[in-house]
């Protein structure tokens, strides 16, 4: 610990971006802004990407820039960095004032409303993982602040949470993984004031999906390759101006990054039963020029994939949290038989054992978190955190409508939504990444 | 900074702890297993060896000893994260379990009342009472889960307290030096007039009447006690003799917010070891475990063992919080309970669904699956069942009283 710097070298310029930014007055008194629906004048696949920037290709200077992973603590330990609290403190202000509140809205428009997006900006959320050498925030790479983030803003709703945080996992990736050329070209636009929609796609609609088994493939060119196949869980999709797609190369998965305003490249409103607020599209790809992303190890996308499920099951952390502290206050304020139904105890131990399972899930979410930020294998414990917030953040979520009774069924309360987001959590790969 | 690994410091003396298990403990379970109520001699020598561990500064790590608050005030400044005893006796605890639990409680001067004197004895007793083996009597036949309705009395004479009563389920009963006995000093002044007494087994009026014959752990024996006009010294009251309407049971209670974190780590123990044999059985039979690939495109026995490991991984980190909250003089009550339930009944699950995976091998005594899925049922019933475990989480979250929630 002693030869490093400040754990997270994170916190002060984070703090500084806040303190400088307007998001902060605006917290809290920002209307919602309502957006006509307008899936239905957008059915169908349509080309991608109308409004997209064009990136300026940058030649590269050799070396890709990368973040440091912080050493072995050695010392068990559950307390975040003084950075780590203070991120997360904003977050959490951010959460539970802008994305709690507009939750419905932005369900009923099935979009994140821009202004929203735009504060995340504000407050660096896309820079977290992006060297300082190429405008980012830190110099050392935490997925255990990705896991505190998505936690926090996935309180306020799981939905809006995903939306923000697609742009990042994009930058996200270029970090991680891009060659010097690509980071040059395309991480100076996610680390300036108008950051573009973005997303990283690797599930396709088949049952059973594996993304080691995908079937989308890509083919060599003269100069790159093309990609074709169709791709499920881009998020924001028709606003997207750039994808990092997973695709087979000679069987074996690879990440592509594909322009949304190529040629070949489509989108369609994919609805789902949750993540409304995340805009979920399909995304087909038929010939559509794409670049190897860095040098397209498979290692390499082994990580990604496991980055994404970390990400995803800190997502259910919050939105499960959620539904605890919810339903804690629902049990002993409601009651029936002339007493609260919190002095049952078949409604107290429904509540009693999703504070256990919560806890369990949390725990071993940080500790694959941990261990990926310290450089050790945590292939295993992504796999267990995964497991976890798959049974559990769903069973918490069918509790939670359950302890309401019928009203949890009904849009009166958030349960329901809770319900259908955390859905997801097992299913979805890609998208996030922390 | 978040950090959920084994602490550095403790790493060597856990790959110790597992040898220790491996070479005195498991050798030793089936042996001990069928031979129910036979003395195994073999840790005799193995607890000579972890009280010169103790005595060389590795505090309570090889046992199931108690854990005292304040003991290691010294070892570390006030604002820094420490990995303390207890983090090292739930290490050390989840080793041993992984050898075998029935003969981890029978370790000599390791007993549940060593960690009620550990937890609650003033200096002095503490000096006094070194080097006992001191077994736990609490329950008695009319109750289980409520310790507030102890009918065994103490009553006062001359500067002795004379004892009267019958307790069940005392573990090392038999073996023991001595045992702590729950009693109260007046029935109608409810749990605040419940205390703890030493009772050294060659007090006359105390004998052990039989011992039980059981579903799992049999190297451990479960005496039945009885106390007749058993008369001990005013000095082995364990506390205080006050009876404060507020402070007395809690008082009491408080040794289980240490010893639960333990209990889990037994758990979490037994249930690693069948985890490891049923996962070098399935690989032999050609199922592999997958990490990356998702778990509904595996074959179900690996689908079912990811699962395990998933729930056995979440019940080992919550045992660590509880202990590692304790070490940093948090309050861990609820963490103690919530660790308890998770591990307590994950590990039944987890043994249990091994012997299913593994069929007829897996029942068969030819292996230990079947041994460890019947040493798993007690830890999610002594201590506080997964029911009591429920109530008091409940109770904390929702800040309900026990005449509130039932």
């Amino acid at each position: 610990m002693a030869s490093r710097k400040d754990p997270m070298g994170i916190g002060l310029a984070v703090l500084n971006r806040i303190a400088s930014s307007p998001t902060i007055d605006r917290l809290g008194l920002r209307k919602q802004s309502e957006k006509a629906v307008y899936h239905g004048t957008r059915a169908g696949f349509q080309a991608a990407g109308a409004a997209a920037r064009t990136f300026k290709r940058v030649k590269g200077s050799g070396k890709p820039a990368r973040q440091a992973s912080t050493g072995d603590s050695g010392v068990f330990d559950l307390t975040p960095t003084e950075d780590q609290q203070m991120i997360v403190g904003v977050v959490s202000e951010f959460a539970g004032e802008v994305l709690r509140p507009g939750a419905e809205a932005a369900e009923k428009t099935d979009d994140t409303p821009k202004e929203v997006l735009a504060q995340t900006t504000e407050f660096g959320l896309s820079l977290l993982n992006v060297p300082e050498a190429l405008g980012g925030l830190s110099e050392e790479r935490s997925a255990t602040t990705g896991v505190l983030v998505a936690e926090a803003l996935a309180y306020g709703d799981m939905g809006q949470a995903v939306a923000c945080l697609a742009p990042s996992a994009v930058a996200t990736a270029i970090s991680l993984w891009g060659s010097d050329e690509q980071q040059q070209t395309y991480l100076p636009a996610f680390t300036g004031d108008d950051v573009p929609a973005a997303a990283l796609v690797i599930s396709e609609p088949v049952p059973l999906f594996d993304p080691f088994e995908l079937g989308t493939t890509a083919t060599k060119t003269g100069d790159g390759y093309v990609l074709t196949g169709l791709k499920s869980g881009a998020v924001r999709g028709l606003e997207a101006e750039l994808f990092i797609v997973a695709a087979s190369l000679e069987g074996k998965p690879a990440l592509f990054v594909v322009e949304a305003a190529a040629e070949g490249v489509s989108v369609a409103a994919d609805p789902s039963m949750g993540l409304r607020a995340a805009g979920l599209t399909r995304l087909k790809l038929e010939d559509a020029p794409a670049a190897l992303l860095g040098d397209g190890a498979e290692d390499d996308y082994r990580e990604a994939v496991r980055l994404a499920r970390l990400g995803w099951s800190a997502l259910a952390l919050g939105t499960a949290k959620a539904v605890l502290d919810y339903t804690k206050e629902y049990v002993v304020g409601r009651e029936a038989f002339g007493e609260p139904i919190a002095y049952r105890q078949s409604v107290a131990f429904m509540v009693a054992n999703i504070a256990i399972e919560l806890e369990g899930m949390r725990l071993v979410t940080l500790k694959a978190a941990s261990r990926a930020e310290q450089r050790q294998s945590y292939a295993r414990e992504v796999a267990l955190a995964r497991k976890l917030a798959a049974e559990y953040g769903m069973k918490i979520g069918t509790d939670g409508v359950q302890l309401l009774g019928g009203h949890g069924f009904v849009k009166e309360h958030p349960v329901e939504r809770w319900y259908r987001d955390l859905r997801a959590v097992g299913l979805m790969e890609g998208a996030v990444l922390v | 900074m978040i950090n959920l690994d084994t602490p550095k410091k403790f790493r060597a003396f856990v790959d110790q702890a597992n040898q220790v298990a491996d070479n005195f403990l498991r050798a030793n379970s089936r042996k001990y297993d069928l031979a129910e109520h036979s003395y195994p001699k073999e840790l005799d020598l193995l607890a000579s060896l972890v009280d010169g561990m103790s005595d060389s500064g590795q505090g309570q790590g090889a046992g199931a000893a108690g854990v005292r608050r304040g003991e290691d005030e010294a070892e570390g400044k006030k604002s820094k994260v420490k990995n303390g005893t207890n983090m090292s006796s739930v290490l050390s605890v989840i080793e041993m379990c992984w050898g075998d639990v029935g003969l981890l409680l029978s370790m000599p001067r390791q007993g549940l009342g060593n960690s009620a004197i550990a937890s609650v004895a003033t200096d002095e007793q503490l000096e006094r009472y070194k080097g006992t083996w001191a077994a736990m009597a609490i329950t008695e036949p009319s109750f289980g889960s409520d310790s507030a309705a102890i009918k065994t009395t103490a009553v006062k004479d001359g500067d002795h307290y004379v004892l009267n009563g019958e307790k069940i389920y005392v573990t090392s009963g038999e073996r023991a030096d001595s045992v702590v006995v729950w009693a109260t000093l007046d029935k109608s002044l409810g749990r605040a007039a419940i205390k703890s007494f030493v009772v050294s087994k060659d007090t006359p009026g105390i004998r052990v009447e039989r011992l039980e014959h059981k579903l799992g752990i049999r190297a451990s024996d479960t005496a039945v006690i009885l106390l007749d006009n058993c008369r001990v010294h005013e000095s082995n009251l364990l506390g205080s003799p006050e009876i404060d309407v507020k402070q007395g049971f809690a008082g009491a209670m408080a040794t289980f917010d240490n010893t639960r974190p333990l209990v889990a780590g037994m758990a979490v123990g037994c249930a690693r070891a069948s985890l490891e044999l049923i996962r070098e059985l399935l690989e032999k039979a050609g199922v592999d475990i997958d990490y990356d690939r998702p778990a509904t495109s595996q074959s179900y026995a690996a689908a079912t063992f990811l699962q395990m490991e998933a729930d056995w991984e979440a019940a080992l980190l919550l045992t660590l919080e509880a202990a590692w909250l304790a070490d940093n003089r948090k309050p861990n009550s609820m963490e103690a309970s919530m660790a308890k339930a998770k591990a307590g009944r994950v590990g039944n699950d987890i043994t249990l669904r091994c012997v299913e995976l593994a069929g007829t091998l897996g029942y068969s005594e030819t292996e230990f699956l079947e041994k460890w899925s019947r040493d798993s049922k007690i830890l999610d019933i002594f201590e506080g069942t997964q029911q009591i475990q429920q109530l008091i989480v409940a109770r904390r979250l929702l800040n309900l009283s026990s005449t509130q929630l039932k």
